[in-house]
């Protein structure tokens, strides 16, 4: 229902209006270039280089590396031996 | 006679004096040729022997100059495209314009300009016109319409008619930058990207095909305004046949990819000034993409996919992993979307 | 592209279709919901459909913010376009979606100013650069969507904009998704969540669909292999009898959500009574207006919004192929009365709507 897709900060811009916060980043996505607001990250601010999700002009999360390397380790693993796969799926499915 | 006026006024376009400053001290000397030259009110052009062919454009754009050209280039080459992709090399051109008064006279001899040029490179003469200029408010600027008349290649056979099961779909180079350029252009969207528009004459790739492989060629047409979908729907249309193009061979510049993820856009839909698809027969594929390749501004000429008998004409993109889906005709401009 | 391209590599794609048909027990029957019109987009866009079993059938739900808005909130808002002081904006999804007197786009087309923005804070801008006119937002979205009309709204009273004003139509997925769970002629047995509505709301409210209906969800991103290893997800779920919420989507989706996003919208929004759903009809408790303390900001509270009631027109299904009682092509009108360039319901318009997705990507 949301379009939303990964962009990378390059750099971080001060609040136009509150010099003391930095409420905008801007965010690489191939090579195309837009401001938007990270506002919404404000309780774990991200820096440049680091991997949002970005909608309608807002990073709306954080992506996390190492948690797409073992998802894709996971799928990696579908058709091997299933003991062994059973127990890293069910590992990683981050249940609570 | 001397073009000094510092914008485009009513009285440029009324017939008088005004008119006649425009006309011999901008138009006539920009595009000086003997036909041109005589101010006569027809160009008269001996008919060579062959077939001719003939076509008709408008062009509307907003902005009027953009990241890799501008609308008068874009008024020539559009129709030497139109005439390229038909077989044909222009013999003659007209142009008409319709000017927005308070237009700056410096961006109409830009454009004009730009006209001069495209239409030098292209080696089609210029050879009349018409003026006429509207209330301020009432257009963006400028309008031109181009009409142009071309001699049809001795080995050129084009048609729906000619596309048989088995043809191959190629397409000349990489999609999606004309129609982003304008979009980006416009500035309303707030995004940064090197994106030029792709416009450029296609009657050198266009050309050298038909020396090439005559009527082995068996369709051709550019992918302007509904992109490469809406061309390939076309064909599906009026041939009758399926189309089948590999989603993962259509050539997209990074930046243009990033932009259509961006707003959600299909770059299959995205619109092009210097991209055509030619369908070819399926032996002679390998031989047209390589004289295309060889072809200056052909180097990503890519094989798209190939065509053949199904209940259901219609496009089909298979990826690699063997997912198909309908490709689908634009309907209206591309919006961009958030869900 | 990062992030994107490794979750389509052909072969793990490949393994993972494998998996799904080694799960599917043939001898019975899987219907699974898809609940995002973002979800239903990729399936049709990457052709996912056809690599399932054929025992395993995706629902499409009515997560679609297009799709579910009902007419007369679209006559309000062009009512609002119609005032000649307005400058009208709204996302580029809602300018082909017809009310009942024409689309947005038509309205620009008669003269109205009626303008596409990216973002919310486009529109605020825009506001800022025309401080004679007045200028209106079009909110639509779910939970993904009302933060960012959240920190507009403090922003534009952060900066005293005084002429800008959200007409505000955010929906909220749980409720829906309750409504469509008591719907007594539905039969689902697993879903697939909404990823980024869950970047903001988390995964703990979907704990009423496992603990109450026994039902599997898998929270899920919207690449190939994001989807088909949701199927995975929930496919082990009901071989193994369990119910759980998992989530396939954690290297974007927190398990708590987004808190800076959910105290925004606390702090703007208040949820209305109840709200009319196309195709759904009125859902308590389902959707969010502008509190009294933004009231000079909401178009509901100081414009003229004449509140305009409109039945859809009768022959049209949407509401049973939002709820998935009746696939696309079941209803009367798909394909016939009702197209892409004709739309008679937003399914037909939204690109992610079931209808538009099934009339342009089906290949069967």
């Amino acid at each position: 229902m949301c379009l939303a897709i990964p962009g990378q900060i390059t750099e971080l811009f001060a609040d136009p209006h509150d010099a003391e916060r930095n409420s905008l980043a801007m965010v690489d996505i191939l090579g195309v270039r837009r401001k938007v607001s990270i506002d919404l990250l404000q309780d774990d601010p991200p820096g440049p280089g680091d991997w949002v999700l970005i909608h309608v002009g807002f990073a709306m999360s954080k992506i996390s590396s190492e948690r797409a390397a073992e998802q894709l380790e996971m799928l990696a693993m579908l058709g091997e031996a299933s003991t062994a796969r059973d127990e890293l799926f069910d590992g990683m499915t981050n249940i609570e | 006679m001397e073009f000094y006026d510092k914008r485009i006024a009513m009285a440029h376009g009324a017939g008088g004096e005004a008119t006649r400053r425009l006309v011999e001290g901008l138009f006539q000397p920009a595009f000086s040729n003997p036909q041109l030259d005589s101010l006569s009110d027809a160009a008269i052009i001996e008919p060579p022997a062959g077939r001719l062919a003939m076509t008709s454009d408008s062009f509307v754009v907003q902005p009027i100059r953009f990241p890799g050209g501008s609308i008068g280039e874009l008024a020539v080459n559009g129709t030497v495209n139109d005439l390229a992709v038909s077989g044909a090399r222009p013999l003659a051109m007209t142009a008409t314009f319709v000017l927005e008064a308070g237009l700056s006279a410096e961006a109409l001899r830009w454009e004009v300009e730009a006209m001069a040029k495209a239409a030098r490179q292209a080696g089609v003469p210029i050879v009349g016109g018409d003026t006429k200029v509207v209330e301020h408010g009432k257009a963006d600027g400028m309008y031109i319409c181009t009409t142009g008349l071309g001699l049809v290649h001795r080995n050129a056979d084009l048609g729906p008619k000619r596309v048989e099961p088995g043809d191959r779909v190629l397409l000349s180079g990489p999609i999606g930058n004309h129609g982003m350029a304008i979009m980006l252009a416009r500035a309303e969207l707030d995004i940064e990207a090197d994106i030029q528009s792709d416009t450029r004459p296609l009657l050198e790739l266009a050309g050298r095909l038909f020396d090439a492989l005559g009527p082995s060629v068996h369709w051709m047409r550019d992918a302007t305004r509904g992109g490469v979908a809406t061309v390939l729907n076309e064909l599906a249309r009026d041939t009758e046949l399926r189309i089948t193009i590999a989603e993962e061979a259509v050539p997209i510049d990074d930046c243009v990819r990033g932009a259509c993820e961006l707003l959600g856009l299909d770059p299959l839909h995205v619109a092009n000034e210097g991209q055509f698809i030619a369908i070819v027969a399926a032996e002679q594929a390998e031989a047209a993409l390589d004289v295309l390749r060889r072809t200056a501004g052909g180097e990503r000429a890519c094989l798209l996919g190939e065509i053949d008998r199904a209940t259901i004409s219609r496009v089909i993109a298979r990826s690699s992993f063997g997912g198909t889906r309908v490709v689908d005709m634009l309907i209206g401009d591309p919006l961009p979307r958030i869900c | 592209m990062l992030f994107v391209d490794e979750f389509r590599n052909p072969e793990l794609i490949q393994r993972a279709v494998d998996e799904i048909h080694a799960l599917a027990d043939p001898k019975r029957e899987y219907r699974v919901m898809e609940v995002c019109g973002g979800h239903t987009h990729a399936i049709f866009r990457f052709g996912l459909k056809g690599l399932l079993p054929p025992n395993v059938e995706l629902i499409h739900g009515p997560g679609c913010p297009v799709c579910v808005l009902p007419m007369g909130r679209i006559d309000d808002g062009l009512e609002l376009a119609g005032d000649p002081n307005v400058i009208f904006t709204a996302f580029g999804d809602m300018m082909r979606v017809p009310g009942s007197k024409g689309s947005p786009l038509e309205s620009k087309a008669r003269g109205a100013d009626v303008r596409i923005v990216y973002s919310p804070l486009d529109a605020l801008k825009i506001a800022q650069q025309n401080p004679d006119r007045q200028v209106v937002f079009f909110a639509i979205g779910f939970e993904t969507t009302a933060p960012s009309t959240a920190l507009t709204l403090l922003r534009a009273r952060g900066l005293s904009v005084k002429n800008f004003a959200v007409f505000s139509n955010h929906v909220t997925i749980i409720p829906a998704i309750r409504a469509i769970l008591e719907s007594p002629d539905m039969r689902l047995d697993a879903f697939i969540g909404p990823g980024h509505v869950s970047t903001v709301i988390g995964c703990r409210p979907y704990e009423f669909i496992v603990r109450n209906y026994r039902c599997p969800i898998a929270v899920s991103g919207f690449e190939p292999l994001d989807i088909l290893q949701s199927l995975v997800m929930v496919l082990r779920q009901l071989r193994d009898g369990v119910a759980k919420v998992e989530n396939q989507y954690n290297r974007v989706v927190p398990w708590e959500g987004n808190l800076a996003a959910l105290r925004a919208m606390a702090e703007v929004f208040e949820v209305r009574p109840y709200f009319e759903w196309r195709g759904l009809g009125f859902i308590t408790q389902s959707a969010l207006r502008i509190r009294e303390a933004f009231a000079p900001w909401d178009a509901e509270q100081t414009m003229s919004v004449p509140g305009i009631c409109v039945t859809d027109p009768k022959a049209a299904q949407c509401g049973e192929v939002l709820k998935g009682v009746l696939k696309p092509h079941e209803c009367k009108l798909f394909g016939k009365e009702c197209t892409p360039e004709h739309p008679i319901g937003a399914l037909m318009v939204s690109s992610e709507g079931a209808c538009a997705a099934h009339f342009k990507y089906a290949v069967t």
